[in-house]
C-alpha cells in the first residue's frame, strides 16, 4: 500500500517536472525541470530495489550532466524565450502520433505481462555487486562497444573543438 | 552487517534522538572550526585572533550567530527571487545531509532499549550517496552565482560549478581502489574492513596495508578543491571577484553558505578517516560507558587533525591560477588515480 502511494508521489512529481519543463519560458528553469525529473525517477528505481542504479541516476544525470547543461545555459547567458503556437503540422501529425505511441507501448506492456503481474516493493534486486558481475559477465561486449561509442563521441568533438589553424 | 536490534516503534524514536544529536554536534562543530580558523590563522600569522568574547574567544562563534541574525537581510533588485532565496538553503541542505551516513562509533548496547550503531542510518549503498548529494551540491552554489544577476557572482558560480565538476571525478576514482579492497559501498563495512585483531594494528588501515596512500593523497587534494578552500578558492577570490557567488547575499542567507562551506568540510574530514584511516577504531578499555564513547573520541580525533590540516594549508599555500587549477586535475589527479585502481585491482586479483 505504501508502495502505491509513494510510487503514485513520484510519478507524479516526474509528469510534473516534464510538464513543466515544455511550459517554463526561460531555459534555465526548464534544465531544473529536468532535474527533478531525473530525481523522482532515481526515486522509483529506489522503489524497485535498484539501489545502485538510482544513486548512479543522481550522480551521473543530476549531478554530472545537468550541472553541464545548467553551466553551458549559464555561460551563454540565455534569456526568456518566446512561446510560438506551435506548426500545424505538428498539430496534425503530433497527436496521432502520440496516441499511437502510447497504444503500443501499452499493448507492448501487456502483451509481455498479461496476467498484469505487479512488481513489489524490492523485488529487482539491483545492489552493486550484481550489476557488476552482469556488466563484465553476460554482458561484456554490448558494455565495451558502449565505452568505444563514447571514445569515439570525445575525439568527434576534440575534433569539433579544434580551432582552425 | 551489526545495525542493532530495535523494534520499529522504539527504531524510530532512537532515531529522531541520533539525528537532533547529530545535528546539534555538526552545527557546533561547524561553528567552533570557524572559531578555530581563525585562531590558527591568527597564530600562523603572529596574532592573536579572537579573544575578547568569553576566555581564548571562546564565546565568539555565539557572537558571530547573533550579528548574523540580527544583520539587515538585503533583497536586491533584478534578482530572480526564487532561485536567489532556494539556491542557500539548498547548499545547506545538501552539506547536512551527509552527515547522516558517517559511522561515529561502533554499535552499543543501551540498559533497557536494544542495540543500536552510533550512526544515524547505514545503507549498503552509503558512499554513492554521498557523493550524489554532493553533485547535487554543486546547484545551490550555480544557482547562487545566476540568480543574483551580477557579473562577480556569476563568474565565481560559473567557476565554483567547473572546479567541482573537475574535481569530483579525481575524488570519485580516488574512492574506487578502498572499495575494490572492501568489496561494499557501507561506511561501516569499510571501517571494520579496516580493524585488525588488536586495537594497535593500525597497518591494517587503507592507507597503510591497503596501498592507498597514493589514493589518500589525491583525495586530500580533491577534497581541498571540492570544498572550495585555499589553494583553490577560485570561486570566492576576493581580489578579483569581490566574494564570488555568495557576493549579493547577506545576513542569514550569507551564514547559510558560510555553514554549508564549513558542514562540507566536517563530512570530507570524516569521510577521509573513515575511508584511509580506520574511522573510529582505537584502543578501547574501561565501563561499558567508556567504551561506547572512546570510539567516538578517536573518530573524532581523526576529524579534528583534518579540519586542524585543511586551516594549516590555508595559512601557508597562495592561491593556484585558474589554468593551473583545471590542468592539476585533469593532467595530474585524474592519470594518478587511474594508475592507483589498475594497480589495486591488479593487487585484488593476484590476492584472490
Amino acid at each position: 500500500m505504501l508502495h502505491l502511494v509513494l510510487f503514485i508521489i513520484f510519478g507524479a512529481i516526474c509528469v510534473a517536472g516534464a510538464i513543466n519543463l515544455i511550459a517554463q519560458k526561460h531555459p534555465l528553469y526548464s534544465a531544473l525541470s529536468l532535474v527533478v525529473v531525473m530525481g523522482a525517477l532515481a526515486a522509483i528505481y529506489l522503489l524497485l530495489g535498484a539501489e545502485f542504479l538510482a544513486a548512479i541516476q543522481v550522480i551521473v544525470y543530476a549531478g554530472a550532466i545537468m550541472v553541464l547543461f545548467v553551466f553551458v545555459i549559464m555561460l551563454l547567458g540565455a534569456g526568456e524565450e518566446e512561446h510560438t503556437r506551435g506548426s500545424k503540422i505538428a498539430l496534425i501529425f503530433g497527436v496521432p502520433g502520440m496516441i499511437v505511441g502510447a497504444v503500443l507501448v501499452v499493448w507492448v506492456l501487456l502483451k509481455s505481462n498479461p496476467l498484469g503481474e505487479t512488481i513489489g516493493v524490492g523485488s529487482l534486486y539491483g545492489s552493486g555487486q550484481t550489476i557488476g558481475r552482469l556488466l563484465f559477465g553476460d554482458f561484456l561486449l554490448p558494455f565495451e562497444i558502449t565505452s568505444v561509442l563514447i571514445l569515439i563521441a570525445i575525439m568527434g568533438a576534440v575534433v569539433l573543438a579544434r580551432r582552425e589553424s | 552487517m551489526p545495525t542493532g536490534n530495535l523494534s520499529n516503534s522504539t527504531f524510530l524514536i532512537v532515531s529522531i534522538v541520533k539525528i537532533l544529536i547529530f545535528l546539534f554536534v555538526l552545527l557546533t562543530g561547524v561553528a567552533y572550526t570557524v572559531w578555530l580558523e581563525r585562531k590558527v590563522v591568527g597564530h600562523i600569522q603572529n596574532r592573536w585572533g579572537p579573544t575578547r568574547v568569553g576566555p581564548f574567544g571562546l564565546l565568539q562563534p555565539l557572537a558571530d550567530g547573533l550579528k548574523f541574525i540580527f544583520k539587515e537581510d538585503l533583497t536586491p533588485p533584478y534578482v530572480h527571487k526564487v532561485l536567489y532565496i532556494a539556491a542557500p538553503m539548498l547548499a545547506l541542505a545538501t552539506s547536512l545531509i551527509a552527515i547522516s551516513l558517517i559511522p561515529v562509533g561502533a554499535v552499543v548496547n543501551v540498559p533497557n532499549v536494544g542495540a543500536t550503531p552510533i550512526q544515524i542510518t547505514d545503507t549498503n549503498i552509503s558512499l554513492l550517496i554521498i557523493l550524489g548529494v554532493t553533485s547535487i551540491g554543486v546547484y545551490g552554489i550555480a544557482l547562487a552565482g545566476w540568480s543574483s544577476n551580477s557579473k562577480y557572482s556569476m563568474l565565481g558560480a560559473l567557476r565554483a560549478a567547473s572546479q567541482m565538476v573537475s574535481y569530483e571525478v579525481a575524488l570519485g576514482l580516488s574512492l574506487v581502489g578502498v572499495l575494490m579492497l572492501t568489496g561494499s559501498f557501507s561506511l561501516r563495512d569499510i571501517v571494520e574492513h579496516q580493524q585488525g585483531a588488536h586495537w594497535w594494528e593500525f597497518w591494517h588501515w587503507n592507507i597503510f596495508m591497503g596501498g592507498q596512500f597514493v589514493a589518500f593523497f589525491i583525495y586530500i587534494m580533491a577534497a581541498f578543491a571540492e570544498t572550495n578552500r585555499v589553494p583553490f578558492d577560485l570561486p570566492e577570490a576576493e581580489s578579483e571577484l569581490v566574494a564570488g557567488y555568495h557576493t549579493e547575499y547577506s545576513s542569514m542567507k550569507f551564514a547559510m553558505f558560510f555553514m554549508a562551506e564549513y558542514a562540507n568540510m566536517v563530512t570530507v574530514a570524516c569521510l577521509a578517516s573513515i575511508l584511509f584511516l580506520g574511522g573510529y577504531s582505537g584502543p578501547v578499555f574501561g565501563p561499558p560507558i567508556l567504551q561506547a564513547v572512546l570510539p567516538v573520541v578517536w573518530f573524532l580525533l581523526r576529524v579534528v587533525f583534518f579540519l586542524f590540516l585543511y586551516i594549516w594549508v590555508r595559512g601557508t599555500l597562495p592561491r593556484f591560477r585558474y589554468d593551473q587549477l583545471m590542468a592539476f586535475s585533469w593532467k595530474f589527479l585524474l592519470p594518478l588515480s587511474l594508475a592507483n585502481i589498475l594497480i589495486t585491482a591488479l593487487v585484488v586479483a593476484l590476492r584472490a
